[in-house]
């Protein structure tokens, strides 16, 4: 009865969703208050119910009940309890549940904590959510029901996929989608300030956590699945620019434009209407992305079974809200008041600079990514579109706008003068100079592009602690020490990656056990191959001793798994992480004079690439949390003046 | 700002749209097809692959008379399905010659023994190199020569029953 | 995560085994001697479309075609080919479909052209803005 009740769960949290649209929609255009008053418990109501119905979902996953045809297509009773659970939404059907699920739970957040939004936006807000709500919910009950019976019931499951049994794949679909729905609410409010005409600092500073949060999310997402590309695949390579990357990047980009932008609203009251477009530009990109991985349409017809009708609805879902958002807003957004005035050279100037550039960038990975299909389109010609357009065309943009990230949090907000700047900035300048100097004496091989990335690190290293000169560290607001890490951690990241692309070594050799291989100051010697079993695979683990210079040797042990049920083969690359790098061994197939194929990588300096994702999500959140704090103190505040009078 | 710069989103969301509406719609093949078609064949020559069939280079496909050369392995599965259709091309009186695609002359000569075997030669590339050249990018593939060593077509995929018919006809139009 | 699907897709696209069972072309798992040489023909090859995997470059492939494709790529560089001299050949064989580098043409003129479009719109939108400002406190004064 478990899969019956996720399925009642989940229509009652559609008729909710509908229930709460109509009370706004009502409710807004005949004027009346008192419908308002039961939104926010009806919101609530929907995210408990949505929660109930997926948590059902994973139930009948952790029990492995083969009566139902989601968990026979995707599950086997033998399996470690953690891949039960991901297999809930390691499928088409469980993944759109949990991303309606999230959507429900956040409009249900809304409606718990959001207090300082005016009553008709706070309304609008939540119809706007439960609006695209019931869309995803029409199309999981028309067109994908995750509940739906099989039978007669099966013994067993068909097993999931043997590379998506890990810890990293398990656990990035939710963190993206966390990311990804959370800019639903951006969306939502947008959409909600349009349709009010409500547009101000007010405004955005209620939707700052929310777009905060998400970037948070998006930012682990992707850093994390950067990660496990590099691991898990074997290749080395940490960035792709494959379709379904650039799909998770241009929410990203995104919603970081709208972030810095929402910055200016809140505090200037300026870019009303460029702040509402990138919202729903924001939310836009996740479900094109979304859209995109889903419906196959950029894949091959290898990757997936591609099936149209589930494309086109989602497709239909897109043109409804993305393009009634446009509509709306050139409906609407030439009554919004552009918001107050403000100089080149200024804090406000360089917000504008970093907005305008990040969404060059994004327009670039956009045509890029779509460009193949659109040729396709029009002609009978096919093309590729890869790294060495999307590294030539965004990489310089990306470097001017880390240039101007060193400068923007040290200019001040209104008006500044660049003489005074200059003098501010001085020091990394002057350090980048130097670095440039020293990396055109000293190396040989770098490219201009990861050599000026390098350069311009070690100055936005230095400059982005610059807004704590001369301040009083205690006293400090938490968001500042925010923005500090999270530029910080670009200039970490991009340290990584210009390392990485320009002193990687690579060896590959055909070695018998005893074998040594020198690679830059590691020697590695291959011992021994041997057979190993695991639960669901056999694999040939080759036993390798690696030393760096004169240290202790450590022991790795790269594999080449066979899954038996699924008469496939993986490659298990074995890392071995220093301070200043990392070392990827890769075990092939053998030849026939008996010797294994071996991919060696020295990466210096390649974690740095991930450890500057990760500072970059922990300044987004400390942001979140002093903003917060800091809405919540006033609100207190507030009220205690209040009282005193 | 100016009005009509507002409407600029929602166009450009249009003709995404479309796009991607295309897309969908569009049957996806995904099929590479070579550049080489209506191209003089390139110079190779193949060691035989098998003991009872001669090698094969291009000079043996310009005779004269249209041929077809047909990419095949023994592990590969659409190849077993082309194969009746092979044979029946072969009864038709059209000369196949075969390239057998990275594999042993063991697995071919089981493979040939099972299945049939309609080639007039078979050369082997164990690398890749001449079906590199063709411009091919994977097994099965036929091509169409005609008398003079152009090819005139590329088949892309097992050759079906339906697919009988129109091959002779390219053959017929080629000579 | 990504390309995931890709390889997923490949391996059941092909039995792998069997086409393994022959030793692989001498470059396909095996560098240069000489590293410049190297150096030209991995950067060529991280370039090149893998022609059985659809998205993938043939330096990140494991399907055989691909070691084949390497291997092609390596011996004609160390024959003194350039890697622009490869990779037209295989163009000439494939179409552009084979290079992630697109070359500049007609049909892909305006992906080339984009960034410079979008670049100037950047900057044309924030002069109007900071232009029209100043014109605005002018009036207000």
């Amino acid at each position: 009865m478990i899969a019956e009740a996720g399925l009642i769960a989940l229509w009652l949290a559609a008729s909710m969703a509908f229930l709460q649209f109509a009370l706004s929609a009502i409710g807004l255009v005949k004027g009346q208050d008192e419908l308002f008053k039961a939104i926010r418990p009806v919101a609530i109501a929907q995210g408990v119910l949505v929660a109930i119905s997926f948590l059902l979902l994973v139930w009948l996953f952790v029990r492995s009940d083969m009566s139902v045809k989601l968990v026979v297509a995707n599950s086997v009773a033998i399996k470690p309890l953690i891949y039960k659970i991901s297999g809930a939404w390691g499928n088409h059907e469980g993944s759109m549940l949990l991303w309606i699920a999230i959507m429900g739970v956040a409009g249900a957040c809304i409606g718990i904590f959001e207090r300082n939004l005016k009553q008709k936006t706070l309304v609008t807000t939540l119809g706007a959510q439960a609006f695209i709500s019931i869309g995803f919910y029409a199309y999981l009950l028309i067109a994908s029901n995750p509940f739906e019976r099989i039978f007669p019931v099966p013994a067993d499951g068909q097993g999931l996929n043997p590379l998506l049994q890990d810890i990293g794949l398990a656990l990035h679909p939710p963190t993206l989608y966390i990311g990804y729905v959370g800019l639903s609410i951006a969306f939502s409010f947008a959409v909600g300030a349009m349709i009010t005409r409500d547009v101000g600092p007010e405004f955005a500073k209620a939707m700052r956590p929310w777009v905060l949060g998400a970037w948070v999310f998006l930012t682990l997402g992707i850093t994390a699945g950067s990660y496990w590309a590099y691991y898990e695949l074997g290749w080395g390579g940490w960035w792709f620019w494959d379709p379904v990357e650039n799909a998770s990047l241009m929410p990203w980009l995104a919603a970081t434009a709208l972030l810095h932008s929402v910055t200016v609203l809140a505090t200037r009251d300026g870019l009303r209407a460029w702040t509402l477009m990138l919202a729903v530009v924001a939310f836009s990109m996740s479900m094109i992305g979304t859209f995109l991985v889903r419906s196959g349409v950029l894949t091959s017809v290898h990757a997936f079974a591609v099936d149209p009708e589930r494309g086109s609805f989602i497709l239909a879902l897109l043109a409804i809200y993305i393009g009634g958002a446009m509509a709306l807003f050139a409906l609407r957004v030439g009554s919004v008041k552009e918001g107050s005035q403000f100089e080149p050279v200024s804090r406000e100037g360089a917000l504008v600079a970093n907005n305008l550039l990040l969404s060059a960038i994004l327009g670039i990975v956009f045509i890029g990514t779509l460009y193949p299909l659109f040729v396709e389109g029009m002609s009978d010609e096919m093309i590729s579109v890869g790294p060495p357009y999307f590294n030539l065309a965004t990489g310089p943009i990306a470097l001017i706008l880390v240039a101007i990230m060193a400068a923007g949090p040290l200019l001040r907000w209104r008006r500044d003068s660049a003489k005074a700047l200059l003098n501010r900035i001085s020091i990394p300048v002057f350090l980048t100079a130097a670095a440039l100097f020293a990396l055109v004496l000293f190396t040989t091989s770098m490219s201009v592009l990861p050599l000026v990335g390098m350069a311009l690190a070690a100055g936005i290293a230095v400059a982005s602690f610059a807004p704590l000169w001369k301040r009083n560290l205690r006293r400090t607001p938490m968001h500042t020490y925010g923005m500090i890490i999270a530029h910080f951690g670009i200039a970490v990241a991009l340290v990584g990656m210009a390392s990485e692309t320009s002193f990687t070594e690579e060896r590959l050799v055909a070695a018998t056990p005893g074998d040594e291989i020198l690679v830059n100051k590691w020697k590695i010697k291959f011992e021994a191959i041997e057979p190993v079993a695991g639960p669901n695979w056999t694999a040939l683990e080759a036993r390798v001793t690696a030393q760096y210079a004169d240290e202790t040797i450590h022991e790795i042990a790269p594999q080449n798994r066979m899954f038996a049920s699924a008469q496939m083969q993986t490659s298990e690359a074995a890392l071995l992480t220093r301070w200043n790098g990392q070392l990827y061994v890769v075990l092939g197939d053998s030849d026939e004079q008996g010797r294994w194929q071996l991919r060696i990588w020295w990466k210096p300096f390649v974690t740095l690439i991930w450890y500057g994702g990760v500072l970059i999500a922990l300044g987004g959140l400390l942001a979140m949390i002093g903003r917060l704090r800091r809405a919540s103190h006033q609100k207190k505040q507030r009220a205690y003046a209040e009282a005193m009078i | 700002m100016n009005r009509w710069l507002l409407w600029v989103p929602l166009v450009l969301f249009g003709i995404f749209f479309a796009v991607v509406a295309a897309g969908l719609i569009r049957p996806k093949d995904n099929i590479i097809e070579s550049k080489m078609i209506g191209k003089p064949i390139p110079e190779f020559v193949l060691p035989a692959a098998i003991e009872q069939r001669p090698a094969l280079s291009q000079a043996d496909l310009a005779t004269g008379k249209p041929q077809l050369l047909n990419i095949f392995a023994s592990w590969c599965v659409p190849c077993i399905a082309e194969a009746p259709q092979l044979l029946e091309l072969e009864r038709a009186g059209v000369q196949i010659n075969g390239i057998a695609s990275r594999d042993t002359p063991q697995d071919i000569a089981n493979f040939l023994n099972r299945w049939g075997n309609p080639y007039v030669r078979i050369g082997t590339d164990m690398r890749s190199i001449v079906q590199l050249e063709l411009g091919s990018s994977g097994v099965p593939e036929t091509f169409v020569i005609d008398g003079n060593g152009k090819i005139v077509h590329q088949h892309v995929g097992d050759i079906r029953k339906e697919d009988v018919p129109a091959l002779l006809e390219i053959l017929e139009s080629a000579g | 995560m990504t390309k995931l699907f890709a390889l997923i897709a490949l391996l059941l696209a092909a039995p792998v085994a069997a086409q393994n069972a022959l030793p692989a072309a001498p470059y396909a798992h095996q560098q240069l001697d000489d590293p410049v040489q190297e150096e030209k023909a991995r950067s060529l090859m991280e370039e090149l479309r893998c022609l059985k995997c659809q998205s993938q470059s043939i330096a990140d492939s494991d399907a055989p075609m691909a070691g084949d494709m390497r291997s092609q790529v390596r011996e004609r560089i160390a024959a003194g080919a350039t890697p622009e001299e490869v990779r037209s050949w295989l163009i000439e064989r494939y179409g552009d479909w084979v290079t992630y580098n697109p070359p500049v043409n007609a049909v892909t003129g305006p992906l080339w052209i984009a960034p410079i479009v979008l670049l100037i719109l950047a900057i044309w939108l924030a002069r109007g803005r900071f232009r029209r400002r100043k014109n605005n406190q002018k009036d207000a004064s």
